[in-house]
């Protein structure tokens, strides 16, 4: 697996990203090694990983990354949307088999940055992350009233 | 019933669009099959033995005549003339070509329509009674809940790829008509001792090749944790469900190997998380929901009607349905004609329906999982103009519930996955008990065909079950005893060695008679079946 220096994504694969800061700039550690080194501040979930071990470290963790070997695999998804609400505001990358139709939905769960194993068309890409000008359920991006649900457009005050 | 309002067009809209470029795409050569593939599946669309097929949504199995029109229409227009309903309530076109897919969409967008998430590994179409808010022993409409979850589960973003499909189903009945518990996830709505309403839960039940029954993992969730509970229930499910093997990756599989009190557990920690994060929509949402399920104006009538012609009264006794208004019963269409292709409705029947919905039935339409069409409000009154009418549409047959009545998967003639055909099987059962005048008295009895173990046809619920399987090269059924989906759900077993073609008819004959024969008073063959257990039922097929 190497060393942690040159394991996981580097800021130049990062395609995408909605965010201000400055990347963090050195390689990940597994979820096994987070938990022991007390001084890791960037970590990669594999899909198997349970996020919640995360839970009690994440104030000194400024980069996340979501590994999807093949997009198929969702179980990103949940991680992603588990860190965020146990409020988790570093970067959550996702890398790996990241498509253009996949997008949208990480956005969503709490994505803020992209690395595709191979890069993507930006023109397409820009509609993907436009596909939903509402959304019926909460999600990450629902969070402390960031952005209502139709439900909540239709009721107004009562949401 | 429910319509549109600008979010929800605006949501299907985008989702047309959103299918065009993906379409688009493919072709410039920018997604590759294996891309494309889950995307097509989240629209419905399927590569069949010889075309493409486009199964349809039709949300807890309601529409309007204004939709069933354009199912029809889009039958002449894009197919060969005719659609196919479906276990699911929907309805699929078997012949598709790819290049009309995103038209096809359009035109059904035009509708409140659309094929969204009828395929692929997320959650599916919402299913429910195909006579809800017109039965009398329902203690209330489940399909405003049904809506409810419509709206949560469109676009999940986190349940979107999932390790397999899910399929949920919403009930408010004591009377199970919807296979409840052979659902993923089955909600039946209950009244607690203290009068409120709740959701009964059950989860993991399936059919496929490992049946199961969905246990009860919580008797009462407040209806204003609705959502909420639901998404627990998934979340658990997409963390843990198994993704190495796609015959264990059913939800089934994973409450079976935690066992129910383990998966149980999760659950309610995931639920009291999610509770403090809030993502339950507001209940004012549920109560505009409600708004939309309120009864028609029914109007007093008379109670009884003209039963001289005996055809139309063997229509009456068999095709209708107790409804909560004393001068209105609930008529069902029979899409299985004598020898004809269950489920199968031709463009010109489609329209049909509409216009008799429209005229009989405060414009309202169920599709049942049973493959035949409701019509849930009719008058008494107009029952003989009504018959007249399907009749002379060869939509008359009085086989509601009956040996006749065969739920039957597409198989060997359409399916990829099939391993032997079930339609001709069904067509010639149909004629043979027809011919043969035992139909009637038989009374109830459930036969259920499936062309491969996936169990489409759903014969492990059925009181008779027939499974085709390939045996060196040659089709070979199975057949199967004792199985149920309704409020008695059962699982059927397996009589002993299989049969040809001519061999499962004659052996269908068989256990059939033994039940004539050995009937007690008012028992159905599943009754009887259960009293007298395999022994005397194989000795008749094999001794």
């Amino acid at each position: 697996m190497g060393n942690a220096a040159d394991f996981g994504t580097s800021p130049d694969d990062v395609q995408f990203r909605f965010r201000e800061d400055e990347p963090v700039d050195h390689g990940t550690v597994t979820v096994d090694s987070a938990l022991e080194q007390t001084n890791a501040t960037a970590v990669r979930i594999e899909p198997g990983d349970d996020a919640r071990l995360l839970i009690p470290f994440l104030d000194r963790l400024a980069l996340i990354e979501v590994n999807f070997p093949v997009f198929t695999d969702g179980r990103g998804y949940s991680a992603a949307r588990i860190l965020r609400e146990a409020g988790y505001t570093g970067e959550l990358r996702a890398v790996g088999d990241v498509l253009i139709d996949q997008l949208s939905h990480m956005r969503r769960c709490g994505f803020d940055s992209f690395a595709p194993d191979r890069r993507l068309d930006e023109e397409d890409a820009k509609r993907a992350f436009a596909t939903w000008e509402n959304v019926y359920q909460h999600a990450a991006d629902t969070r402390f009233g960031a952005r209502a649900t139709i439900a909540e457009m239709r009721h107004g005050d009562s949401a | 019933m429910y319509s549109y309002d600008q979010y929800d067009q605006a949501m299907v809209d985008a989702r047309v669009a959103e299918f065009r470029d993906q379409a688009r795409r493919r072709l410039e050569g920018k997604l590759t099959e294996d891309q494309f593939k889950p995307l097509r599946l989240m629209n419905g669309l399927y590569l069949q033995l010889h075309a493409y097929m486009l199964r349809v949504a039709i949300p807890y199995g309601t529409l309007n005549s204004r939709q069933m029109t354009m199912l029809g229409d889009i039958a002449d227009k894009y197919d060969r003339g005719y659609g196919h309903f479906t276990t699911r309530q929907n309805i699929q076109y078997n012949w598709v070509k790819l290049e009309d897919a995103a038209d096809i969409l359009a035109d059904l967008a035009t509708v409140e329509m659309h094929a969204i998430q009828t395929s692929g590994n997320c959650i599916r179409n919402i299913s429910s009674d195909h006579f809800a808010g017109a039965t009398q022993d329902e203690i209330i409409d489940p399909r405003p809940y049904a809506e409810l979850l419509r709206q949560w589960s469109s676009f999940h973003p986190e349940f979107s790829y999932l390790p397999r499909k899910f399929k949920i189903c919403v009930i408010a009945s004591e009377r199970d008509r919807a296979a409840m518990r052979l659902h993923d996830i089955g909600i039946q709505i209950v009244k607690n001792d203290a009068g409120e309403l709740g959701a009964r839960f059950f989860v993991g039940g399936g059919m496929g090749r490992t049946p199961m029954i969905a246990p009860m993992i919580r008797d009462f969730v407040p209806l204003d944790h609705l959502v909420t509970y639901a998404e627990a229930c998934l979340r658990v499910y997409n963390r843990y469900g198994r993704r190495d093997n796609k015959y264990k990756a059913r939800i089934k599989i994973l409450v079976h190997e935690l066992g129910a009190e383990e998966y149980t557990r999760q659950v309610e920690e995931e639920f009291a998380h999610l509770i403090e994060q809030g993502v339950e929509p507001p209940f004012a949402e549920l109560e505009r929901i409600r708004g939309f399920f309120t009864d028609p104006p029914f109007q007093d009538g008379p109670k009884t009607v003209d039963r001289s012609d005996p055809d139309f009264a063997v229509w009456v006794d068999r095709n209708t349905h107790r409804h909560k208004h004393d001068a209105y019963v609930s008529a069902v269409i029979s899409l299985k004609p004598v020898g004809g292709i269950p489920g199968d409705a031709t463009g010109e029947q489609m329209r049909l329906m509409a216009r008799l919905a429209k005229e009989y039935s405060f414009d309202e339409i169920r599709v049942m999982h049973t493959q035949n069409v409701v019509l849930p409000h009719v008058r008494i009154a107009d029952l003989p103009a009504l018959w007249t009418e399907l009749h002379e549409g060869d939509l008359g047959a009085p086989n509601m519930d009956t040996i006749e009545d065969i739920i039957a998967c597409p198989g060997l003639d359409y399916c990829s996955l099939a391993n032997a055909r079930s339609i001709p099987l069904a067509q010639r059962i149909s004629e043979r008990f027809d011919a043969s005048g035992k139909t009637g008295r038989l009374g109830e009895l459930k036969l259920k065909i499936s062309g491969c173990i996936n169990a489409c046809g759903h014969h492990h619920a059925g009181h008779i079950g027939i499974l085709g399987v390939d045996k060196k090269g040659k089709e070979n059924y199975q057949l199967s005893l004792g199985g149920s989906e309704a409020e008695d759900v059962s699982l059927a077993r397996i009589t002993g060695p299989g049969f040809d073609e001519d061999g499962v008819i004659e052996a269908v004959e068989k256990v059939t008679d033994l039940y004539l024969e050995r009937r007690a008073e008012g028992e159905r063959f599943i009754d009887t079946y259960r009293r007298l257990g395999m022994e005397p039922f194989k000795e008749a097929l094999y001794g």
